[in-house]
């Protein structure tokens, strides 16, 4: 007999997202069918198998565990030692409720339900049809209910309902779809669905309160529906006085809602589909995708998305919502909040905070551990663009280059995020929301404690930005003083492009060119930056270049008032503020006087270099908007009116003009000058917003190459929340690998403040191994 | 006026500026120190420093300051104040009618809260080396043994109401001082709150705080209250009186008018079932006009001071370290 015929036994460790994906049946079929005999179970580093064979089974077994490995899995590492065999064994057995401290192994974010629990829920004769709780381990919730590691029944919230017999015998029968789907349920004794008007008591319940829900949408009636993360407010898109209605209560009077629909033939109605967008849309994570709207749709009114190109489009991701909509509806599915607040996620929170806005709710008994937004992506090139991430994606971790000391990092102000390191991964939560305001402020705590406890992090250090004022700093500052773990800040662009060089998991000691444009951020001048060249690596930066100096008079009154940027660059520029520019015209006579005396006497003036004002005053100077209410707002329609005239033969850049010093500085007086001049030529503003767009993309190219002859570096990251916008993205990209540079833009996190905790912990993870 | 002039000077500007300004019983006597007798145990004392530019304002003037600033901080302890020294640092250039000015601005605002100045100094400095004047003033008051007026007594459940418009000090201040022209003309609110006090006291034994929310504004104030307390302070953004014309200034300019400075209005924490009546005493007040109920004292192991906004959100009202620079991004 030769030597790869006699038996052996491995104990095989495999790491990753294995738990809660049906990753040990997987393992016990691949058993059977290969004869081995042993065990797999569960742990807190995540699945350990013993299998017994001869060696070439066992090598061919560990192969498969990777490359067959359950679509939901994500594996990391395979690792095996031979161990002494086990006589007379012949069976293959999962091994079930082993549990231990210190877990390692990952949780798996949500995913939408599967084709298998779709079909059983539009099958009048499963015993499951239409039941809105219904999953398999290929489907269901999974970051929002789990409570604890290692990841079972016990640690979820679904530790509130027994199974019944038929769902206790899927959840163990290792051959089954359902063996070990923790929150596996079915009408007879999982959760329950029903419907109440609001300041009624009278529930409606079961079947009859899903027919509620869509007679009361039917008739123009906003419902709160308690979803998987969180609730929604919903409406019909096509009724614009239920829209009209939705708004008015919301106080959301501009910004785009997001829609969902049942299927891509309803999507296509509303919006122009590219492959990769259908792709993204049917993915399991389902996020909202940012889709170019479909002139004249009729089942899409009006105020959705007033003035704007775009639709922000979701395909129903659960049960409950697919049992909802039917394929042609259009139904509004806005984040159940108030303003910047977080999502509403608790019955009794949501019936308190969201009364005055819906008419009805659609409420259920599965509680959420932990709140999630939907998360909202565009598609650039074929590729993914994350804006905001959130279900489906959170809780994956992020792998850092290098190992490093545990840190928490608390994010920004607005989209703000949190971030916690163990080893060299990354855990970015979910989205948190707006700081700023009491409901944040808790959540932030609850999403940094819920991932301190789940990987069980204590974390050496705590990181925040450099801002004096942003609430997550000061939040920070009392965590320090708490747990005594030194505090440190990180200058706000070098944690955006640090997060970017921890996507592409670029080496630490490697630099980059790091364009960062975004709104504001504070700089080590302690003046506003947001228009910035850096050469950076993980650890360090020196800033190469920036946009000259604006003054934003009054700071906030500046970026909720494109005009007031717009006035000011003109001031600067030396141009007359004369009635035939917009910005001037619709600038009352008393607030030129006082702009005027403030910018004489430089009297609450801010600095700034932040390309999101300069996109402002470009946007007002064009008359595309003076005033925004929502962030971000101008730079959108700037993008949008541009990306519909866009033929790049037929337009040139602005000349541009850079100061040379030791930071070289991007004169952004000159660019005005021209515009100015081509409006007064009466120019379009869609040409004019075409060249500039033109001209931002040169100046990246011009300042990269200056940047490469000194510094000799080729690669080129392209962030901060200005990339959110795909038509400058596209435009940089193209001319910087014109010219032979490597190009790193956002896959994974925002390129917005929404990905700034996890360059603030790349960097506070270096620093500390420093 | 000339630097260097020693003794001589200074008992000139004494007999011939501070007397017949500060005129009463005691400051005749000139001398060294002044001896008092105080009615009363629990006696309030209270010193304060007044650097302003410009020195004269729409609605006062640096004298005034002085002395209300100082009679203030007295009354935020429940005590009537009675005396107040008076020293002052004199820039070498200042016009001596500027002084007089300024010197009969202080005796009139006393006189008008019936105090009485009785010990001062002065001290004249190079030119270049003041604004002009600074003004120290130090005051004392005589408390009742019965009140325990302080900013660690807010108990949840307890009602915040403010006395009148907020951040019109600091926004006519602003306005003169950067040559802005603001749609109106807006005045400091400068007053002395002693008498109003007074009449509070008088209405309810269960005021627990009482605030004069000057630099840092009602935020600042608020917050340490908080924290001194122990506890969270809820506003609502809807009742706090504002002029329109100080809300668009502050629009303007990108500062919460929680946040501006005012030398008039005074902060009351008081037991609920005393809010509604000590709120219409208040009215009846001619600094009290404009009172209003603006929040409560409620639980919050984060201490925090949040405003309900229009929206709905609770909107965190914080001190911002240094200047207010923008956050969003
Ligand atoms: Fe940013
Ligand atoms: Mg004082
Ligand atoms: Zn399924
Ligand atoms: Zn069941």
């Amino acid at each position: 007999m030769g030597l790869a015929m006699r038996m052996q036994r491995w104990r095989i460790r495999v790491t990753g997202v294995v738990q809660g994906v049906g990753y040990r049946p997987f393992v016990w079929r691949l058993a059977h069918s290969s004869r081995l005999s042993g065990w797999v179970r569960n742990d807190s580093m995540g699945v350990l198998i013993e299998a017994q064979g001869s060696r070439t089974e066992l090598a061919e077994f560990c192969g498969r565990l990777r490359s067959e490995a359950p679509s939901l899995s994500l594996v990391r590492d395979i690792l095996h030692e031979t161990i002494d065999s086990v006589p007379k064994e012949h069976a293959f057995r999962i091994n079930t409720g082993q549990k231990e401290a210190d877990p390692h192994a990952f949780v798996s974010p949500d995913v939408s339900i599967c084709s298998d629990c779709l079909a059983e829920i539009n099958d009048p004769a499963d015993r499951r049809y239409q039941y809105p709780f219904t999953n398999c381990t290929a489907c269901g919730p999974r970051y929002t209910i789990i409570t604890k590691l290692p990841y079972d029944r016990a640690s979820t919230t679904m530790s509130d309902f027994e199974m019944c017999t038929s769902c206790r015998r899927e959840y163990d029968n290792p051959a089954d779809r359902r063996f070990h789907a923790q929150p596996n349920a079915c009408p007879e004794c999982g959760p329950s669905t029903w419907f109440i008007k609001s300041g009624e008591n009278q529930e409606i319940r079961g079947r009859d309160a899903m027919q509620a829900v869509k007679e009361s949408v039917a008739r123009g009636g906003i419902v709160a529906i308690k979803g998987v993360g969180g609730f929604h407010l919903a409406c019909d898109a096509r009724n614009s006085e239920a829209v009209a209605k939705l708004r008015e209560r919301k106080h959301r009077f501009e910004k785009p809602l997001a829609v969902m629909v049942a299927d891509i033939a309803t999507c296509e109605s509303i919006a122009v589909l590219s492959d990769a967008d259908r792709v993204l849309l049917e993915s399991r994570q389902r996020p909202i995708v940012v889709l170019h709207r479909q002139e004249g749709a009729e089942s899409l009114c009006e105020l959705v998305a007033p003035g704007s190109d775009f639709v922000g489009v979701v395909l129903a991701y659960s049960p409950l919502h697919s049992l909802l909509l039917r394929p042609g509806d259009v139904w509004v599915m806005t984040s159940g909040n108030l303003s910047d607040e977080p999502i509403a996620y608790d019955n009794d929170d949501a019936i308190e905070r969201l009364r005055k806005i819906a008419d009805a709710f659609l409420l259920h008994d599965r509680r959420i551990e932990t709140v999630c937004d939907d998360s909202v992506l565009r598609v650039l090139d074929g590729e993914v663009l994350p804006i905001r991430r959130s279900r489906g994606y959170a809780p994956l971790p992020i792998k850092l280059p290098t190992d490093g000391p545990p840190v928490l990092a608390v994010g920004g102000e607005i989209k703000a995020t949190a971030c916690v390191t163990k080893g060299h991964h990354c855990f970015l939560s979910q989205h948190i929301g707006d700081m700023g305001n009491q409901e944040t402020l808790s959540a932030m705590e609850n999403a940094v404690d819920h991932l301190l406890r789940l990987y069980n992090i204590k974390p050496d250090s705590v990181v925040a930005d450099q801002h004096p004022n942003y609430l997550s700093s000061a939040w920070a500052e009392q965590f320090s003083r708490k747990h005594a773990v030194p505090m440190l800040r990180v200058q706000h662009h070098h944690a955006h492009v640090a997060s970017l060089l921890a996507e592409h998991s670029i080496v630490p000691e490697e630099k980059i060119i790091g364009v960062c444009f975004d709104g504001t951020g504070f700089g080590t001048d302690e003046a506003i930056w947001g228009g910035e060249w850096l050469i950076a690596n993980a650890s360090d930066f020196e800033r190469y270049a920036h946009l000259a100096y604006l003054p934003l008079p009054g700071g906030d009154a500046c970026i909720r008032h494109p005009s007031r940027s717009a006035l000011a660059a003109l001031y600067q520029a030396g141009i007359e503020w004369s009635d035939s520019l917009a910005s001037v015209f619709v600038t009352a006579a008393k607030e030129r006087t006082v702009l005027d005396q403030q910018l004489q006497r430089n009297f609450r003036c801010v600095p700034s270099s932040s390309m999101g004002r300069l996109f402002d005053a470009v946007a007002s100077l064009c008359g595309v908007r003076h005033v925004v209410s929502y962030e971000g707002q101008a730079a959108m329609e700037c993008e949008a009116i541009a990306a519909r005239k866009l033929d790049e033969s037929q337009f040139k850049p602005y000349d541009i003009t850079v100061i040379d010093g030791d930071i070289q500085q991007i004169d952004t007086t000159h660019l005005i000058h021209q515009i100015v001049s081509e409006l007064l030529r009466k120019r379009s503003a869609a040409d004019i917003l075409v060249r500039f767009h033109l001209t931002v993309a040169e100046m990246i190219a011009r300042i990269s190459l200056n940047a490469r002859a000194k510094h000799r570096i080729d690669r080129v990251g392209l962030t901060g929340g200005v990339f959110q916008n795909v038509l400058l993205t596209r435009l940089a990209r193209q001319r910087l690998m014109h010219e032979g540079f490597e190009v790193l833009t956002h896959t994974i996190v925002p390129p917005n403040d929404g990905g700034l905790a996890l360059g603030q912990a790349w960097i506070a993870q270096r620093r500390t191994v420093l | 006026l000339a630097h260097g002039g020693g003794g001589k000077l200074s008992a000139e500007l004494i007999e011939h500026v501070f007397a017949p300004a500060f005129a009463n019983e005691h400051v005749t006597l000139l001398g060294d120190s002044t001896t008092l007798s105080l009615p009363g145990q629990r006696i309030a004392v209270s010193t304060d420093s007044f650097v302003v530019q410009p020195l004269f304002f729409p609605g006062g003037s640096i004298g005034h300051l002085a002395v209300n600033g100082t009679v203030n901080d007295l009354a935020m302890s429940g005590s009537k104040p009675l005396y107040l020294t008076a020293g002052f640092i004199i820039e070498e250039g200042l016009p001596v009618e500027k002084l007089i000015r300024i010197a009969n601005d202080m005796g009139a605002a006393a006189k008008q809260v019936g105090v009485s100045i009785i010990a001062g100094d002065t001290k004249v400095v190079e030119r270049e080396c003041g604004d002009g004047c600074y003004i120290n003033t130090s005051g004392i008051g005589v408390l009742p043994t019965n009140l325990h007026i302080a900013s660690n007594q807010a108990k949840p459940g307890d009602v915040v109401i403010i006395s009148g418009t907020v951040g019109d000090h600091g926004v006519a201040i602003m306005s003169v001082r950067e040559g802005l022209s603001f749609e109106s003309q807006i005045e400091s609110d400068c007053a002395s709150l002693a008498g109003l006090v007074q009449v509070m006291i008088d209405t309810s034994p269960n005021i627990h705080v009482l605030r004069d929310p000057t630099r840092g504004g009602v935020a600042m104030s608020l917050n340490e209250i908080a924290a001194d307390s122990g506890c969270g302070i809820e506003l609502d953004d809807a009742s706090i009186p504002i002029k329109e014309a100080v809300r668009s200034a502050c629009e303007f300019l990108g500062l919460d008018p929680l946040l501006v400075a005012n030398e008039g209005k005074l902060i009351a924490i008081v037991s609920a079932v005393d809010a509604d009546r000590l709120l219409e005493t208040m009215k009846l007040h001619p600094l009290g006009q404009d009172a209003a109920i603006i929040g409560r004292v409620v639980e919050d192991a984060h201490h925090l001071v949040v405003a309900r906004t229009a929206v709905g959100t609770k909107r965190i009202v914080s001190i911002p370290i240094g200047e207010q620079l923008p956050r969003i991004c």
